[in-house]
């Protein structure tokens, strides 16, 4: 091989010994000289001699990693590192998964949790090592593809190779004589491949046929897609934006930051983006296993809407159920649970009504049993003194009949009761801070008494009044309602997520099913004056069916070319036509 | 309401007969081929020794038959397709099967094959029952999915049986997971019939949990084949040192197919499965974007069939790179099918998430 200055003089596979070589750019003297593993080659006198050495040098070696990168074995390293990675994240409680669950991981164990934290084992997806791993496999990836990629464009655009001379050494080959003419069979042989839809090429005394470009086709369409893909899920994730709302029967919730509970959005969302429409939550409905072992399990959730696309929509009725999101035109809303509101009056001790509606009740188990907060920051007691009232407890959909423990025996509405005790004081409402409205803060108030001191609580159904000890007001059990907690999430890149999957999944198909193979057909004039026909397949793609398909293609020849023994042979017909083939190889 | 409710439970118990009656059946299945394997170990010793020693030759030859076209005068010859095998293999015939030359030990496969039949049939009937009694896709819980996996490997075999494929030799390794899966699934994960819960009201149920579990069954077949192939690969090569390949263990070995020819159905096996698997999971996440809000989450399910996923690309990539090929891919094929088993039993159990129903 001639060596020009590009080339690395001292080696001719830099992959071989370039990684255990010292890669040194120090000058030591100013000679032309030839260092010893590298790929500046030769180094001339001079400052512009090192110049030239290391910026050679230096694109030796973005070379060698850019192949070291784009090879299979690098790219299959990498494809074992990322099944590896992704483990962790299925051990470790993940914030994005479960933020609760991964909290409460944290407080269990105190000296590993920082250490985790460190490695990023909260968040593994998101984290530095796992996304260097699948960005060096993308790139990969994209290095492999674009040279495949133009390969396969001149493999398009090239005619099927000719016959190789000797067609008995390929895989698979069959040979008989006939009587038809050496044209007449190639002629045959060429509509018969065409026919097949090879493509083929007529050659002096051969055809030469090719068919499966369509795998390599599959198989760039895979990959493409895989990339696809990835842009969808990174696009998804940075201009995503999910919330959460309760809303009781008979409210409803129009999409603006405001409205929502809790909200999350990706880096590049941007509160104008969100989706213009209203609904309003008419009813729920919930089934819930009667008898058996599952008995309290949920089967059915509904939640009866109406809602409006946009501002100035037309309102429309829809079914939200678990499965079954409702769809807007560019979010979704979910449900995502369920619980039951008890709704009240409370009339102050100058027997005004300082509130009436629903109490927010926050489920504790899979029977819903709930706990009730009620704050009324506006209350004047009979002697029209300004304090808070507080009240706290506890609301059963089915009361346990036997025990009247406030614990709920079934999910649905079936005996509901809700226990209440009452505190008056200071809420701190007036604070300014924020409050929970489901906690209520009684370390500035006072829990009510009866007559006897003990703590006053009252246990009510539906329509019953508690009256608070001293006339201190009263509160009146009026109903109850169903709430719902909604999802509401606004995904962009979810139909290019489902093109690319779609696409992978029709490439993959044809990559993995297609086979790849050159058929070729002789016919020459043999020395007997009769024709001998020689048909050979070569398979370019693991498993290959070539002799079932050469088997196929010989037997749908043979009317073009009917066998005829060749003359004077007396062998034996069922022996291959050719010579023992052992002594060749 | 109550006469439909217990005709359910009627339905529901004649489920849970018919799977133990399959259970009796494969057992005698078992039984079965363990006869034939040993009335095959006395008839076949050194088969495969012999054929190494005396075809030391690189080449040889296989033919295989076409179907001519029957019935012209002008037919004097078949042309016969000749095939050469690659470089660099070793040119082993397949071994005989289980039964080896014996013809008692055949006809005990050919029994064990029969009652595999019968036992495959009472297993259809009592997956059938079951779907009838909770009036949905027998798939709501890990004993339904059970048995409905060990009904699609079984069916997955017969199929393949039926084409004229040779896999007889996987009727012992079969009957023994089956009985395996199935006791673990009367035993512990048994749950009784009832309805779903409202998360799996979804046609993608269907869809999804039908392709899961067809896609690991016959990657079980792959992974029985990859395998017996690092066995048999093991034992070709010391006959090809020039070592003793006989005792107990070469005489089991001498009668499976050749290296070659397990390693080749393993990759088919695997190939053919890999577009179902990736199905499987983008199914998941279109049913995951209806019910959760999201089509990927990394819920341990999702990760696990992700991770499940790579390891098979990583086999597949494998057999495509110089110096993985063979012994490294099959292992490659054993560690993807762990992970696909981990991801049954291992996330349900062991890990929590959203793929948790009806207990387990």
């Amino acid at each position: 091989m001639a060596k020009t200055d590009s080339t690395p003089s001292t080696q001719e596979e830099p992959e071989a010994d370039a990684p255990a070589a010292p890669l040194s750019t120090a000058p030591t003297e100013d000679t032309g000289q030839a260092v010893p593993g590298s790929f500046g080659g030769v180094r001339q006198p001079g400052a512009l001699g090192l110049l030239a050495w290391s910026g050679r040098e230096a694109l030796g070696w973005v070379r060698w990693t850019w192949r070291q990168l784009t090879s299979m074995r690098v790219a299959l390293i990498l494809l074992f590192l990322l099944s590896l990675a992704t483990v962790p994240g299925s051990l470790v409680p993940q914030t994005s998964v479960d933020a609760v669950k991964a909290e409460e991981w944290r407080g269990k164990h105190e000296t590993l949790a920082p250490l985790y934290d460190k490695l990023g084992l909260f968040h593994v997806y998101s984290s530095v090592w796992f996304s260097a791993i699948y960005i060096l496999l993308f790139v990969s990836l994209i290095g492999c593809i674009v040279p495949r990629t133009w390969q396969f464009v001149g493999q398009l655009r090239s005619r099927p190779p000719g016959a190789p001379r000797n067609l008995t050494r390929m895989p698979a080959h069959a040979t008989w004589h006939t009587d038809a003419a050496p044209e007449q069979v190639l002629a045959a042989a060429h509509r018969l491949l065409k026919g097949r839809r090879f493509r083929t090429e007529r050659g002096e005394d051969a055809v030469a046929a090719e068919k499966g470009f369509l795998r390599e086709a599959g198989n760039l369409l895979f990959h493409v897609a895989l990339i696809v893909m990835l842009v969808a899920f990174a696009s998804g994730q940075l201009w995503k934006s999910e919330g959460g709302k309760l809303v009781v029967e008979g409210d409803g919730f129009s999409n603006t930051l405001t409205q929502y509970d809790d909200f999350k959005s990706g880096a590049l969302f941007d509160a104008d983006d969100l989706d213009k429409f209203r609904f309003d939550l008419d009813s729920f409905s919930g089934s819930y296993e009667r008898t058996g072992p599952q008995k309290g399990t949920p089967r059915d959730y509904a939640a009866h809407v109406t809602y409006w696309n946009g501002p100035d929509g037309e309102p429309r009725k829809a079914t939200i159920k678990v499965n079954e999101p409702l769809e807007t035109d560019r979010s979704k809303v979910y449900l995502i649970g369920h619980g039951y509101a008890p709704m009240v009056s409370v009339r102050d001790g100058q027997g005004t009504l300082v509130f009436r509606g629903p109490v927010p009740s926050l489920p504790l188990d899979s029977n819903v049993t709930e706990t009730s907060v009620l704050k009324v920051p506006a209350y004047k007691d009979k002697d029209g003194k300004d304090s808070d009232l507080g009240f706290k407890g506890n609301f059963v959909p089915t009361l346990d009949l036997k025990t009247g423990m406030m614990l709920s025996q079934f999910p649905a509405l079936d005996n509901p009761r809700l226990v209440l005790t009452a505190y008056r004081g200071n809420l701190g409402v007036d604070a300014g801070a924020p409050q929970n409205v489901y906690q209520l803060d009684i370390s500035r108030m006072k829990q009510f008494t009866d007559e006897d001191g003990k703590k006053f609580a009252q246990i009510l159904k539906v329509g019953d009044t508690m009256k608070l000890p001293d006339g201190a007001g009263e509160l009146h059990f009026d109903g109850i309602k169903q709430w719902a907690t909604f999802q509401i999430s606004q995904k962009p890149g979810n139909e290019l997520a489902l093109s690319g999957a779609v696409a992978a999944l029709i490439g993959l198909a044809g990559s993995l099913f297609i086979q790849r193979r050159r058929v070729w057909v002789r016919a020459v004039a043999g020395e007997d004056g009769r024709t001998v026909v020689e048909l050979a397949g070569l398979g370019r793609s693991e498993s290959a069916r070539l002799p079932e398909e050469l088997a196929s293609l010989a037997g749908a020849l043979q009317p073009d070319a009917p066998p005829a023994a060749p003359a004077g042979a007396d062998t034996d017909p069922e022996a291959p036509a050719e010579p023992s083939e052992g002594a060749r190889a | 309401m109550i006469l439909a409710a217990a005709a359910n439970e009627n339905l529901a118990h004649i489920s849970n007969v018919l799977v133990y009656s399959a259970m009796a059946v494969y057992t005698l299945a078992f039984l079965a081929h363990i006869a034939e394997w040993v009335f095959g170990s006395r008839s076949t010793v050194g088969r495969t020794a012999a054929a190494i020693t005396a075809e030391a030759a690189p080449s040889v030859t296989v033919t295989v038959q076409k179907a001519g076209q029957g019935g012209g005068t002008a037919v004097l010859e078949r042309p016969k397709v000749v095939t050469r095998s690659a470089p660099g293999s070793r040119d082993v015939p397949d071994g005989p099967g289980a039964a080896g030359t014996s013809e008692k030990g055949d006809l005990y496969g050919r029994i064990a094959v029969s009652l595999t039949v019968l036992a495959f049939a009472l297993h259809v009937g009592g997956v059938l029952t079951r779907a009838l009694s909770v009036e949905r896709a027998p798939w709501g819980n890990m004993y339904e999915f059970s048995t409905t996996f060990a009904m699609a490997a079984v069916g997955v075999y017969l199929g393949l049986l039926a084409a004229k494929k040779n896999v007889r030799w996987l009727g012992l390794p079969l009957t023994t997971s089956i009985l395996l899966d199935l006791g673990l699934a009367v035993s512990v994960l048994y749950t009784d019939s009832d309805q779903l819960v409202p998360a799996l009201h979804s046609y993608w149920l269907w869809i999804h949990v039908s392709c899961a579990i067809l896609s690991g069954a016959a990657l079980w077949v792959g992974a029985c084949s990859s395998l017996f192939y690092l066995f048999r690969d093991g034992y070709e090569a010391k006959l090809a040192e020039g070592r003793d390949g006989d005792g107990a263990w070469g005489n089991v070995m001498s009668r499976l197919p050749s290296a070659a020819t397990l390693d080749k159905f393993a990759y088919r096996i695997n190939a053919t499965v890999f577009p179902l698997w990736t199905f499987t999971i983008i199914a998941g996440a279109i049913w995951a974007e209806a019910a959760w809000g999201r089509y990927w989450g990394w819920d341990p399910k999702e990760v696990w069939s992700f991770i499940t996923w790579v390891a098979y690309a990583c086999y597949l990539h494998a057999r495509a790179t110089a110096g993985w090929k063979g012994r490294k891919a099959a292992y490659l094929a054993l560690v993807a099918f762990a992970c696909y088993l981990f991801n049954y039993y291992g996330v349900n159990i062991l890990l929590s998430g959203k793929h948790s129903y009806a207990g387990v």
